[in-house]
C-alpha cells in the first residue's frame, strides 16, 4: 500500500515534471496541430496521432505535437467558426464542414474533392447495441416501434451520430413502404415516440443505455457499439445488423485559413493524408471504422464487419438538401416532435 | 445610466461623508462593472436587436421556446416552493434544537453552492436513475424521476436548497424568545403563535430565499442536463435549447432567448431588491 | 407535558413556546432526511463510485497527463480570477456600504446580476463578443491576442459567473458596522490608506475570507460557462469539470469519479475552513450572512 502510494507520488511528480518540460520544448522547436473532431473518434485519434508523429519525426526529423479536441460534431463545428484555430477537421457529417466553409470561408466550398472517396477515409455504418441474449427480439427496424421497445438515440440537432440514425431509419421505411417518404415519416415518428431520453451526444446516449439501464436497444455507429462491448464486457450486450442501414462517411478536412496563419499546412496536408496510407487504415480498422481501402487493413479486422445493404447519403439528395429539409429549425424533425401529434 | 443623470445634480449625487476614497472605489466598482459585465451583456442585447422586434417576437413566441422557458419556469418554480417549505423547517431545527450532528448538518447546507454542477448532475443521475439506490425503490412504485421534469426539480432543490436556509436562518436567531411569551400569555397555543406570530416576521426572509433560489433555478444548466432526458416539449430547459440553437449555428434565435431570461432574471432580482427594501422598512433588519 | 414545572400558566407559556417532543421528532426527522436524500447521498455517491476499483485506480487516475494539466488549468484560472474580484468586491462594498448615493439600489442589482444569469449565457456573451464573427473578434485576431478557446476566455467567464460572491458577502457586513471606526481614526490623523487597512480590514476579514471561499469553490467548479468558451483542446483548455465530463464520456467512470471527488474534497474543505470561521467568529459572520 504505502510503495503503492509512494510510486503513485514518484509517477505524479515525474508527470507534473515532463508537463512542464514538454510546455517549454513546446515553446522552442515544436509544430502543433489542432485536430477538431467529434465524439467517438477519442481512441482512434489518439493511436492515430502517435503513429503519425513517428512517422513525421523520421521523414522530416521535426516533432509534432497533435492535439484534439472532441465533442458534438455540431459544438466542434460551432467552436470553429467561432475561432477555434483548428488545422484539420474531422467531423461526423459533411453539413457540419459545409458549415464551416460557408460561415468563415476558411475551408473551400469544393473541399470534399480533395481527398479520396469524398474525404472519408473510413466510413461505419448504424447498428444496433441490444441487452445480452436479446431478451425482446429485436432483429429490424419494425421491431423498435413495437409497444414493449424503448429506443435510444441522441438528439439530432446536436449530435451527428444521431442524424445518421435518423436517416437510416427512414432509409428502411422508404424501402420497406416502396419508396413512400409519407410513410417513412410516420414511421420515424412513431419510432421517435419510443425514444425516453435525448442525450446531446453520442456518448451521452451511450451512457444512459449501459450504465442507468434504459432503454431495450440504443442505436449507435457500429464502431462505438463494437467498443462499448470492448469497454463495457461483451457479457452485457449483443450487436444487431438490421437490414438496411445508412453508409455513414465522417469527413476530414483542412482548414486552409487556419493552417496559413499558422504555417502549418505542410504538416497537416500530411496529417490528412496519413489517414489514407496503409497504417492509417489499419488503425481505423482497429478501432471498427470500415476503411476506405480495406486491402490495406488486417483481413481480420475487416472479417468483424457483417454484410448489410447500405444506402447513401446520395439517396437523400446529399447533405446540402438533406440537412435543411430533415433537421433545419422547422424541417421534418421539428415537425415529427411537435406537441399533440 | 441612472448615474449620468443624476450626476448632473452633483450636488445631491451623494450624502456627503468624511470618509475618503469614494472615487477610486466607485471608479473601480464601475469600471469593473462595465468591462466584465456591462460590455459583454450589452454585446448580447446589441445582437438580438440586430434582428427586428418582429422577427425576435417570432423567434421567442416559437412555440419550443415558450415551451422550454415554460418548463424552466415551472420546475425552478417547484422547486422554490420545496425548498421554501423544506428550507424552513431545516433551519427551524438548526436554530432551535440540539441533536447529535448538528454541527455538521449546518455546514452541510452550503455543500451546493460548492459542489460544482455538473458532479451534482451525475452524481444526483447515478443516484435516481431507474438502476440507482433511490431510483429503484421508487421503480416498483411506479415513480420515475431522472429523465423527467421531476429529476429536473430534484437538481433544482439541490442547487437552491442553501439559499432559503441561509436567508431564513440568521432572521429565526435573532427572534425575542419574549415575543412567543407575549403570545403565549395573551392565550395563544403554539400552533396560533407559529401560524400568526413567527411564520409573518420570517415571510420576507423566506420570500427573499425563495426568490433566489428560484433565479439560479431557471437559469441552472451543468446539473440538469444529466438528469433531465431533455425530449423536446417535455423535459427541455431553455438553456439546452439556447446550446441547441447553438449548435444549429442559429445565433438569432439563443441570443433572442437569451435576451429574454436575461430580462427575466434582471426583473426578478429587481423584485428581490424591493423585498429586502420592503422588510428592512418593515422590520429594521439592516441598518 | 414537563412535570417540574411550578404553576399551571408557565406550562402554558411552555406549551405554547416550544414545540411537543413527537413535534420536535417529526421536525427533526423531516429535515434531516431531506439532508441525507438531496445532499449526502449525492455526495457520497461521488466517493463510493470513485473508489469502486480500490485506492491505487483512484490515484492513478488522478496521475493522468490531462488530468493534471486539467487540475493545473483550473488552479491558474480561479488564480487569477479570484483576487480580481476580491479587489473589485471590496471597492464596490466600500463605495455602497460606507457611502449614500443616489442609484445605489440600481447599482447593487447590476453587481447581483451574473448570480441570476445562466451559466450558459455568461459563455454565450463572451462568444458573442470575441468570436471570429463579432465586431472585435477580427481585430484581435490580426493582433494575434487569443480570448475564446484559451486562457483568457476562460478567466473571463469565471471572472463573470464569480463577480458578485465578494462584494454580496461585505456589503451588508460593512453596512452593519457603519463608519464610526474610520470616522474615530480619521479624526485621530490616519490617511484613507490607513485607515482601510489598520481599521476596516480587520474587521472584515473574516467575512471577507468566507467571500473569497465561497468565490474560489464556485470559480473551480463552474461548468456551463467555461464550457461554453474552452473549446476542449484536451490537455490545453479543460479544466478539472470539464474534464470530469469527458472522462464520464470515455465510459472511464471511476477515473470520472476521481476528479469528481477532488472537487467535492474542495468543496468539503471550504465548508470546513468556513465552519472554523463560523466556530471563532460567529457574530461577526452571522451579521455578513444577513442578506
Amino acid at each position: 500500500m504505502s510503495s503503492n502510494r509512494l510510486a503513485g507520488i514518484v509517477k505524479l511528480a515525474f508527470v507534473v515534471g515532463s508537463l512542464q518540460l514538454g510546455s517549454i520544448g513546446l515553446a522552442q522547436a515544436d509544430t502543433t496541430i489542432l485536430n477538431v473532431s467529434y465524439d467517438p473518434t477519442r481512441e482512434l485519434y489518439k493511436e492515430f496521432n502517435a503513429a503519425f508523429a513517428e512517422k513525421w519525426q523520421a521523414d522530416t526529423g521535426e516533432t509534432v505535437t497533435i492535439q484534439t479536441s472532441h465533442g458534438g460534431s455540431g459544438k466542434q463545428a460551432r467552436s470553429v467558426i467561432d475561432g477555434l484555430e483548428a488545422d484539420v477537421v474531422t467531423l461526423a457529417l459533411e453539413a457540419d464542414i459545409d458549415a464551416i466553409a460557408h460561415a468563415t470561408g476558411k475551408i473551400p466550398a469544393d473541399w470534399k474533392a480533395r481527398h479520396e472517396n469524398d474525404s472519408a477515409p473510413y466510413t461505419s455504418t448504424i447498428v444496433f447495441l441490444v441487452r445480452k441474449g436479446n431478451p425482446k427480439g429485436i432483429k429490424d427496424w419494425s421491431d423498435l416501434v413495437r409497444d414493449d421497445v424503448q429506443v435510444i438515440t441522441p438528439n439530432p440537432k446536436t449530435s451527428g451520430g444521431a442524424r445518421w440514425n435518423f436517416l437510416a431509419a427512414w432509409a428502411w421505411a422508404r424501402a420497406a413502404n416502396n419508396g413512400d417518404d409519407a410513410k417513412a415519416q410516420e414511421y420515424v415518428a412513431q419510432l421517435f415516440k419510443h425514444v425516453p431520453v435525448l442525450d446531446t451526444g453520442a456518448r451521452g446516449a451511450t451512457t444512459t443505455f449501459v450504465q442507468r439501464g434504459l432503454g431495450d436497444v440504443l442505436l449507435a455507429w457500429e464502431n462505438e457499439a463494437y467498443l462499448s462491448l470492448e469497454e463495457l464486457g461483451p457479457d452485457n450486450f449483443d450487436i444487431v445488423t438490421p437490414s438496411i442501414s445508412i453508409k455513414a462517411e465522417p469527413p476530414v478536412a483542412l482548414v486552409d485559413g487556419n493552417v496559413d496563419a499558422k504555417g502549418t499546412r505542410k504538416v497537416a496536408e500530411a496529417y490528412l493524408n496519413y489517414l489514407y496510407s496503409d497504417v492509417g487504415q489499419k488503425i481505423a480498422a482497429k478501432h471498427y471504422y470500415r476503411p476506405f481501402k480495406p486491402e490495406l487493413a488486417d483481413p481480420a479486422d475487416i472479417k468483424r464487419f457483417a454484410d448489410v445493404k447500405l444506402v447513401t447519403i446520395d439517396e437523400f439528395g446529399g447533405w446540402k438538401e438533406a440537412q435543411p429539409k430533415f433537421f433545419a429549425d422547422g424541417g421534418i424533425f421539428d415537425q415529427i416532435y411537435k406537441p399533440g401529434q | 445610466m441612472a448615474f449620468r443623470s443624476s450626476s448632473r445634480r452633483r450636488w445631491q449625487f451623494r450624502q456627503p461623508s468624511v470618509i475618503p476614497g469614494f472615487g477610486l472605489a466607485l471608479g473601480v466598482t464601475l469600471t469593473w462593472l462595465i468591462l466584465i459585465v456591462l460590455i459583454p451583456i450589452s454585446g448580447l442585447i446589441w445582437r438580438s436587436s440586430g434582428l427586428g422586434w418582429s422577427q425576435f417576437i417570432q423567434l421567442t413566441l416559437d412555440p419550443r421556446t415558450v415551451n422550454a422557458l415554460t418548463i424552466s419556469f415551472g420546475t425552478a418554480f417547484i422547486a422554490a416552493v420545496v425548498n421554501l417549505v423544506f428550507g424552513v423547517v431545516l433551519a427551524w431545527v438548526l436554530v432551535r434544537y440540539r441533536f447529535p450532528g448538528k454541527r455538521v448538518i449546518d455546514a452541510m447546507v452550503d455543500l451546493p453552492f460548492a459542489l460544482p454542477t455538473a458532479v451534482a448532475g451525475i452524481a444526483l443521475t447515478t443516484l435516481y436513475a431507474p438502476n440507482g439506490w433511490i431510483g429503484s425503490l421508487l421503480e416498483p412504485l411506479g415513480i420515475k424521476v431522472a429523465f423527467t421534469p421531476a429529476g429536473i426539480v430534484v437538481a433544482l432543490v439541490f442547487v437552491g436548497l442553501p439559499f432559503v436556509v441561509r436567508t431564513v436562518q440568521p432572521i429565526m436567531e435573532e427572534i425575542d424568545k419574549e415575543v412567543e411569551e407575549a403570545a403565549a400569555t395573551l392565550g395563544a397555543n403554539r400552533f396560533q403563535t407559529i401560524s400568526r406570530v413567527l411564520l409573518p416576521g420570517l415571510l420576507p426572509a423566506g420570500l427573499t430565499g425563495f426568490a433566489l433560489a428560484f433565479a439560479r433555478g431557471v437559469g441552472e444548466y451543468g446539473s440538469v442536463i444529466f438528469i433531465a432526458g431533455n425530449l423536446p416539449y417535455v423535459s427541455e430547459i431553455a438553456p439546452l435549447l439556447i446550446i441547441i440553437r447553438l449548435e444549429e449555428f442559429n445565433y438569432a434565435a439563443a441570443t433572442a432567448i437569451a435576451s429574454v431570461m436575461l430580462l427575466l432574471s434582471f426583473i426578478m432580482l429587481l423584485v428581490i431588491n424591493m423585498i429586502q427594501a420592503w422588510s428592512r422598512g418593515r422590520y429594521g433588519n439592516v441598518a | 407535558m414537563s412535570l417540574d414545572t411550578g404553576s399551571a400558566s408557565a406550562a402554558l407559556v411552555r406549551a405554547a413556546t416550544s414545540e411537543t417532543r413527537l413535534a420536535r421528532s417529526i421536525l427533526i426527522v423531516v429535515a434531516l432526511g431531506f439532508v441525507v436524500l438531496f445532499l449526502l447521498l449525492p455526495l457520497a455517491t461521488v466517493f463510493i463510485e470513485a473508489l469502486r476499483k480500490g485506492p491505487a485506480e483512484f490515484v492513478a487516475a488522478l496521475g493522468d497527463p490531462e488530468t493534471l494539466s486539467a487540475i493545473l488549468l483550473t488552479l491558474t484560472v480561479a488564480g487569477i480570477a479570484v483576487p480580481l474580484n476580491l479587489v473589485f468586491g471590496v471597492a464596490a462594498a466600500w463605495a455602497i456600504a460606507k457611502f449614500e448615493f443616489k442609484g445605489k439600489a440600481f447599482l447593487t442589482t447590476l453587481i447581483d446580476l451574473p448570480f441570476s444569469v445562466s451559466p450558459v449565457i455568461s459563455g454565450l456573451v463572451f462568444v458573442l463578443l470575441f468570436g471570429a464573427n463579432s465586431a472585435l473578434g477580427p481585430i484581435l485576431q490580426s493582433y494575434g491576442i487569443k480570448i475564446l478557446f484559451a486562457v483568457p476566455g476562460l478567466v473571463l467567464a469565471t471572472v463573470f459567473v464569480t463577480f458578485p460572491f465578494v462584494a454580496r458577502e461585505l456589503i451588508p457586513l460593512m453596512q452593519e458596522q457603519g463608519t464610526s471606526d474610520e470616522e474615530a481614526a480619521l479624526s485621530l490623523g490616519a490617511t484613507g490608506w490607513q485607515t482601510f487597512w489598520h481599521v476596516t480590514l480587520p474587521n472584515i476579514k473574516w467575512g471577507l475570507l468566507y467571500g473569497v471561499l465561497l468565490c474560489n469553490a464556485r470559480a473551480m467548479g463552474e461548468f456551463g460557462a467555461v464550457s461554453v468558451v474552452s473549446g476542449h483542446i484536451r490537455g490545453q483548455t479543460n479544466t478539472m469539470p470539464l474534464q470530469v465530463e469527458i472522462l464520464y464520456n470515455e465510459y472511464n467512470f471511476v477515473a470520472a469519479f476521481a476528479v469528481a471527488a477532488l472537487l467535492a474534497l474542495l468543496a468539503l474543505l471550504t465548508l470546513v475552513l468556513k465552519t472554523a470561521l463560523e466556530l471563532r467568529y460567529s457574530d461577526e459572520i452571522a451579521a455578513s450572512r444577513r442578506h
